[in-house]
């Protein structure tokens, strides 16, 4: 009878056993260092008098001081403008083309298109940073061979360092680096839509344009909304291109996005409160976005399926 | 510095590195990874850690340990590091965890933050008779205007002014001893060639800005009692800021920043024939403008009123023992023969390139020769050290990152703008005032 109770004992328990150890690197790499973030912008540094030799400083509780700098600070919010305005280029630009990519190459008659694919897919692979030092190289006026060209031609150079375009800069080098990605994605769910579909749409004449249009375009939707998603969390987490370009030019300032602020004042200004208090709200507003518009996503896929 | 300096081309790739680690630094802010920073408290042989950026500081530290260390059983070990403020971050984060190493290198302007965090040990006890080595205004940045003593000078960046000899002669220009005449010879190049420039006013290096208000009699942080006094926005400041914003908005000098790769070829192909800079700046140019070696010439800075004879400093760094130490005693002795000790200068001097704070080091054997990009002035060293003798005293506090940052945002966008510097100034003083005060310290009106 005790073997007995300790098997069904045992059963019952063996799912908790193997969550543990995902619960448990949950809790240590995830869970924990949030807390921590969380409690450290609850705080701040108080000194006394000179504040220098030992014990001139403590850590003391700060309420929501943090937060309310945070949120009154207008250079946080002109942040948050500058990459909004970066995202309206960058994810509209950069999901088009992969779609457009994805369906071209998901046509029957297009050739090389294993070489095609890897070619768009493969900036993809370069890391962020060493994308945004080739750009910055080829955006310099005085050492980029377009501005020598231009220059040769007698055509204007436009300055891409400077005031709006820099925002098609940045927008450019995310575009570049993210096309391939988002193409792979939806291309993927493309081939996964099964040949009868497309061969009773030709039955009924539909021409490709037509398929491409009614058929494939609504079939992919739930990876469209994916690659969106994703898109927003990395437009809002926009920090190594202009982190990158910032020593190339005067316009770029050490907080140009939000993210930049969070670094400049753990890192620059020494400041890990006031950081941590930046960074939380910046998590919570990507959360809020992000499901909003999953949640929006969903909600339009449930009238659809309704009707 | 120097041989930061010598870097500091390299240094976007650098930063740009950081970038991508960036994210993971912020993850690992909390924690501590170096625990091999504490020695033995036991008696019996001392190990030390030693975290600095000087290239070949390992070679040194081994003289020491082949040598006087041998002798006292302390062995030196180096951790190299990454320069500059990336380092104080780190060095506060270990301290953090109580697990900071033996000794650090620090810049100058970083000690009133470091020993604001209660991070550096005060060796006053330890170090007799070595203030004797160093100029007055060295020193005194070691000590932040009391008793104690909280590094001891390692390097120095007395600055200077550097002009292509050959271009200055093809254009009848004169090398100009006075801000004034400065400002003239960048006006008549302009008249006699529209599309060169004297120099570029950048905005991404706060260190140049500092020691050339430094140079005008600048005092940007002082004590009064137990209050800090902040004087960024003050006469002699404001006199260095409304020059260069003048010359920027006239379209006298150019306005991008420097250590760009545009920057280097500008240097490179004589866009631009000067740049005032500090004794480091051979190693730079001969990164930057590898092609105009021999054909460049150093001047004393130029002086605001004729007759005069100051100059301000960028860069330079100190070697300080922390307080995390268990070995403070073995850690200040080290670092007092590392940066007076002749042998441990010269090897300094030829494995990592720096200029040494210690005044008898400066006039050595390893100093005789010209630096090979300037072969065509035998006597540069000599000059140099002549010029660092002239060095103003510098006055730091406790929020000098803060300044810096602010610094650079505002003066950016004032010279792209080609707006007052005088507004951007004031920028760089509130801010300033307005963090040392949320952080609680006394600020005196």
């Amino acid at each position: 009878m005790t073997s007995a109770r300790r098997r069904s004992y045992g059963v019952k328990g063996a799912p908790y056993a193997f969550l543990l150890p995902a619960a448990v690197l949950f809790a240590l790499f995830f869970a924990l260092p949030i807390g921590y973030a969380v409690w450290l912008s609850l705080h701040k540094v108080q000194v006394k008098g000179l504040g220098l030799g030992a014990g001139a400083r403590s850590e003391v509780w700060a309420g929501l001081e943090n937060y309310a700098d945070t949120l009154s600070d207008s250079e946080l919010l002109d942040g948050a403008l500058r990459v909004l305005g970066y995202g309206a280029l960058v994810i509209p630009v950069m999901l088009g083309l992969a779609l457009v990519f994805a369906l071209m190459l998901d046509t029957e008659r297009v050739r090389l298109a294993p070489f095609t694919r890897l070619a768009i897919f493969l900036p993809y692979a370069v890391p962020g940073v060493v994308a945004a030092m080739l750009w910055g190289f080829l955006y310099l006026p005085d050492v980029s061979p377009f501005h020598f060209v231009l220059d040769r031609l007698g055509l204007p150079q436009p300055d891409l360092l400077d005031g709006g375009p820099l925002y098609i800069a940045l927008s450019n080098i995310a575009v570049w680096g993210g096309t391939g990605f988002n193409m792979i994605v939806i291309y993927t769910s493309l081939r996964a839509i099964p040949a009868e579909v497309y061969e009773a749409a030709r039955l009924d004449g539909a021409t490709p344009l037509q398929i491409a249009v009614r058929i494939k375009i609504p079939m992919v939707a739930p990876s469209l909304v994916l690659t969106f998603f994703f898109s927003i969390i990395a437009t809002l987490q926009v920090f190594s291109e202009p982190t990158t370009l910032k020593p190339l030019t005067n316009s770029v300032s050490t907080t140009w996005s939000p993210l930049m602020k969070v670094y400049q004042d753990a890192f620059g200004k020494g400041d890990i409160h006031s950081a941590a208090a930046t960074a939380v709200v910046i998590a919570f507003v990507t959360l809020l976005l992000s499901f909003g518009f999953l949640r929006a996503a969903n909600s339009r896929n449930k009238q659809e399926a309704a009707r | 510095m120097p041989n930061t300096k010598l870097r500091r081309l390299r240094r976007w790739g650098a930063t740009s590195v950081a970038v991508a680690l960036g994210t993971t630094a912020l993850a690992a802010c909390g924690s501590s990874d170096d625990s091999e920073g504490e020695g033995k408290a036991e008696s019996g042989p001392v190990s030390l850690t030693y975290w600095s950026w000087t290239p070949g500081m390992d070679k040194v530290a081994d003289l020491w340990n082949e040598g006087p260390g041998r002798k006292d059983r302390v062995t030196v070990t180096v951790k190299k590091q990454a320069s500059g403020d990336t380092l104080v971050t780190k060095i506060l984060t270990a301290h953090k965890a109580r697990k900071g190493p033996d000794l650090v290198q620090a810049e100058y302007q970083a000690l009133p933050t470091l020993v604001s965090n209660d991070a550096l040990a005060d060796i006053a006890g330890e170090v007799d008779g070595v203030k004797d080595k160093f100029a007055e205004g060295v020193w005194q940045q070691t000590t932040l205007g009391s008793d104690a003593v909280y590094a001891i000078p390692q390097d120095s960046g007395p600055m200077m002014f550097y002009y292509r000899a050959d271009l200055f002669k093809k254009y009848g220009l004169e090398v100009p001893t006075t801000w004034e005449q400065f400002a003239d010879t960048a006006r008549a190049l302009k008249k006699k060639s529209p599309g060169t420039d004297l120099t570029t006013f950048s905005a991404n290096d706060s260190g140049l800005f500092a020691g050339l208000a430094q140079q005008a009699g600048a005092k940007w942080w002082t004590t009064e009692g137990q209050k800090w006094k902040v004087a960024i926005d003050d006469a002699p400041t404001r006199r260095v800021a409304d020059f260069w914003g003048g010359l920027v908005k006239e379209g006298a000098i150019d306005n991008q920043p420097m250590y760009t790769p545009a920057w280097n070829k500008a240097l490179n192909t004589g866009k631009q024939i000067a740049w005032v800079s500090a004794v480091w700046a051979p190693g730079t140019l001969t990164t930057a403008a590898p092609d105009t070696k021999g054909k460049w010439a150093m001047a004393p800075l130029p002086q605001w009123s004729g007759g005069e004879n100051v100059t301000g400093s960028w860069g330079g760094s100190s070697t300080a023992v922390t307080t995390d130490s268990r070995h403070k005693a073995a850690a200040a002795k080290f670092a007092s023969w590392l940066n007076t000790d002749p042998e441990a200068l010269t090897a300094l001097a030829k494995e990592g390139g720096i200029y040494p704070a210690a005044t008898t080091a400066q006039t050595s054997d390893a100093f005789t020769e010209p630096p090979a990009y300037f072969a065509n002035q035998p006597d540069f060293y000599t000059r140099a050290a002549d010029i660092a003798k002239t060095t103003a005293p510098s006055a730091w506090g406790p929020n000098v990152n803060v300044a810096y940052t602010t610094f650079k945002d505002a003066f950016a966008s004032a010279a792209k703008n080609k707006s007052d510097f005088g507004a951007a100034l004031r920028t760089m003083q509130d801010d300033t005032v307005a963090d040392l005060e949320k952080q609680g310290f006394e600020v005196a009106e």
